[in-house]
């Protein structure tokens, strides 16, 4: 080992963050690239599922939080991507690795929103799930992301509470009302437990994650948490998971729960998800749709610049 | 690992003075008199704040329509800012129609119970401007660079009116609409000037806005008794400040100024004779309020 | 092509030093600071921003410690504790 890389895993081993100047390893700047870029990216694909209900939101409160929510999911994907710069990629090239499938987003936004519950459920279940996963990341040992997260950690307590507070209205209304929230939940249980990873026997970048102090937990340990938090909460919603092997291990002092049908997981990560090639489609049309505004904006402030040059 | 997921964040964090999240909140409406002002009809008070209510709430839903589409992800926020300012102000504006008008209806009947040839809001807010086929993102700019510059010197007027409901959502409005214009005025610019694409689609774009002019400042009945009691702002009285600012903006982007000429003069947004545009806004933004009768959300 | 990149710092109220909170793109300084205040700040009236292209900043080492700064709410709904939860129920 180097002197430079003994030098490195001793500030992260005594929980001291890297910053963007500092000597890093090539493995650990090429897997935070991977991790943030891929963080980013789904923050952007993640405007899609629940910003096609912002135009048909059904009370005018419900639009404007729903609004704030996905202007929230574009601020946060602009925070990581800034912090993905700081190690030396630009975000245009980002943007191109995303459009052309060579970078991939959270698989949790291959699927599609089919209701009105599907806001709620995406707040309660998928957000919540993403705070367990980024919550330890407010320490990650590289200083540019950790404060990004802290900043959309804080912003992501607002997103989980208003979806369980819409469940809990809806589930106040009608029978039509308490249906659409349990099918919601029943579609959308099985994908927030894969939005962990996979199993950790099949994991293959946990170990060295954990070394470099870049992940604190394992993809199960956060999954087990996530389930043991979501259940009492499913129990004062009045709303079921559909498990059959969910139940409580006094032994364990955890539950234990039903796995995910891992093949499936695998497809859609591989892009064979009901929503794959729409989501993709929508970001590069925005993107290539505004190519002329960006181009403009460029070509004006390089005409602004000769003037200020030549005055 | 923490109980809460949130308390990871108290360690570092814990001075929560420094994030001005969520703190810096504060009613604008709070201890204002809610009584109808004397010598006001209630009915025609109602009618004007359903007018500029409308105005806000289909120009929002026009914005939001923009939302994951933007030419620029800055521009994603930004436009989703402009959008809920709109919807806030429309928000506080159809709830005090319904309080004025004996009717008692909520913002949420206002928006989402009535038919299209009930709304009052200018052709204007609800012209398909894109994204997609109808526009593009130099009309999106075009229409709200007009738009916010005549509803700015709408409301600065509106912070003297005797409603005290519409004076205060008006003091809000004016710093809001400050910064919309301005937004849409930097846009006009960097298109206008920017490159010869850009410039023909900025033109363009300003040719097919002009038309909607004339309706701004027209004059409605209502209005008109408004004025009498000092409730409402002759919105002719600012055509003048409103066409200078925009000739200026126009000219500094190297655009020309088209002339005017009144577009489709047998309809009328305030009499509620819109295109079948506003019927497609609001098919899409009634649809699900509709389908579930009873349901609380 | 890719706009600039820009630094951004905020002063969060008076009697508070500029503090650097992160970066974005912008073709020019003028909508450098504008996009600053929508991203960073959502639009908080009353505190100052700078931004400073980031390729005019000379560096000597990296172990400063940079505070962080959050987006301001006016609007009530971005603060978690406007959604009434009962407290029974854990975790939220």
């Amino acid at each position: 080992m180097s002197e430079q890389e003994a030098r490195f895993l001793a500030t992260v081993q005594a929980e001291q963050r890297i910053e963007p100047r500092d000597w890093m390893p090539d493995g650990y700047r090429a897997t935070l690239i991977r991790q943030i870029a891929q963080h980013a990216h789904s923050e952007i694909i993640g405007m899609q599922p629940e910003g096609e209900w912002i135009a048909k939101a059904p009370s005018l409160r419900r639009k404007a939080i729903l609004l704030a929510k996905v202007q929230d999911e574009a601020g946060h994907g602009l925070y990581l991507y800034a912090a993905t710069e700081t190690l030396g990629v630009d975000r245009a090239e980002l943007t191109e690795k995303l459009i052309s499938g060579r970078q991939k987003y959270s698989s949790i936004f291959n699927y599609p929103t089919l209701s009105y519950a599907d806001v709620g459920v995406i707040g309660w279940l998928v957000d919540g799930a993403a705070i367990c996963n980024q919550v330890p990341l407010c320490r990650t040992s590289y200083g540019p992301y950790a404060r990004a997260m802290v900043r959309v950690c804080k912003e992501e307590s607002f997103h989980q509470r208003q979806g369980y507070e819409l469940l809990m209205t809806m589930m106040r209304g009608t029978q039509a009302q308490r249906d659409m929230v349990q099918d919601a939940v029943n579609r959308w249980w099985w994908p927030s437990l894969m939005m962990f990873g996979p199993p950790d026997s099949a994991s293959s970048n946990t170990e060295q994650s954990m070394v470099w102090r870049i992940k604190r937990h394992t993809n199960d340990e956060l999954r087990q948490k996530y389930v043991d938090m979501s259940v009492p909460q499913a129990k004062a919603l009045g709303v079921t998971f559909p498990d059959p092997e969910l139940r409580w291990n006094d032994e364990r002092g955890q539950h234990d729960f039903g796995q995910p049908d891992w093949d499936d997981f695998w497809r859609v990560v591989k892009g064979g998800g009901p929503c794959n090639e729409q989501r993709i489609a929508h970001r590069k049309a925005a993107h290539e749709d505004g190519a002329w505004v960006r181009e403009a904006a460029q070509a004006y402030a390089e005409k602004r610049n000769r003037q200020a040059g030549a005055a | 690992m923490n109980d809460s997921v949130y308390d990871g964040l108290s360690e570092e964090h814990a001075d929560d003075a420094r994030w001005a999240y969520g703190t810096g909140f504060h009613d604008e409406l709070s201890g204002v008199d809610r009584d109808i002002p004397s010598g006001v009809d209630g009915a025609d008070l109602g009618l004007y704040c359903q007018m500029l209510g409308d105005d806000a709430l289909v120009l929002a839903q026009r914005l939001a329509e923009w939302c994951s589409r933007a030419p620029e992800l800055e521009e994603d926020v930004a436009l989703a800012n402009i959008g809920l300012d709109l919807l806030g102000q429309a928000r506080l504006l159809l709830t005090r129609a319904g309080e004025v008008d004996g009717t008692g209806r909520s913002e949420d009947d206002f928006a989402y119970l009535r038919p299209a040839d009930q709304f009052r809001n200018l052709l204007l807010v609800e012209l398909d401007c894109g994204p997609g086929p109808g526009g593009d993102f130099a009309v999106t700019m075009a229409r709200l660079l007009v738009f916010s510059s005549f509803r700015l010197s709408l409301l600065y007027r509106l912070q003297s009116t005797v409603d005290p409901v519409i004076a205060a959502v008006a003091a809000k409005g004016v710093k809001e609409l400050a910064y919309h214009r301005d937004h849409a005025a930097q846009w006009v610019l960097r298109l206008g000037d920017g490159t010869a694409e850009s410039h023909r689609r900025m033109q363009a774009a300003v040719d097919r806005i002009w038309p909607y002019l004339d309706e701004l400042y027209a004059p409605h009945p209502v209005v008109a008794r408004l004025i009498e009691v000092d409730a409402a702002v002759d919105p002719a009285d600012v055509r003048a400040e409103v066409e200078d600012t925009l000739h200026r903006v126009l000219r500094a982007a190297t655009l020309s100024i088209p002339s005017p000429h009144r577009e489709s003069g047998e309809l009328s947004g305030r009499d509620g004779r819109h295109t079948p545009e506003l019927a497609e806004v609001l098919g899409t933004m009634q649809e699900l309020a509709r389908s579930l009768p009873g349901a609380v959300w | 092509m890719n706009d600039p990149l820009w630094e951004v710092f905020v002063r969060g109220k008076r009697g508070l030093n500029h503090v650097h909170v992160g970066s974005l793109h912008a073709p020019d300084a003028d909508m450098a600071v504008r996009n600053a205040r929508d991203l960073y700040t959502r639009r908080n009236e009353g505190v100052s921003i700078w931004v400073v292209p980031a390729s005019a900043i000379t560096a000597s080492s990296p172990d400063e410690k940079d505070p962080f700064f959050a987006p301001s709410g006016d609007k009530v709904y971005r603060h978690p504790t406007f959604y009434d939860i009962p407290d029974t129920v854990p975790h939220l």
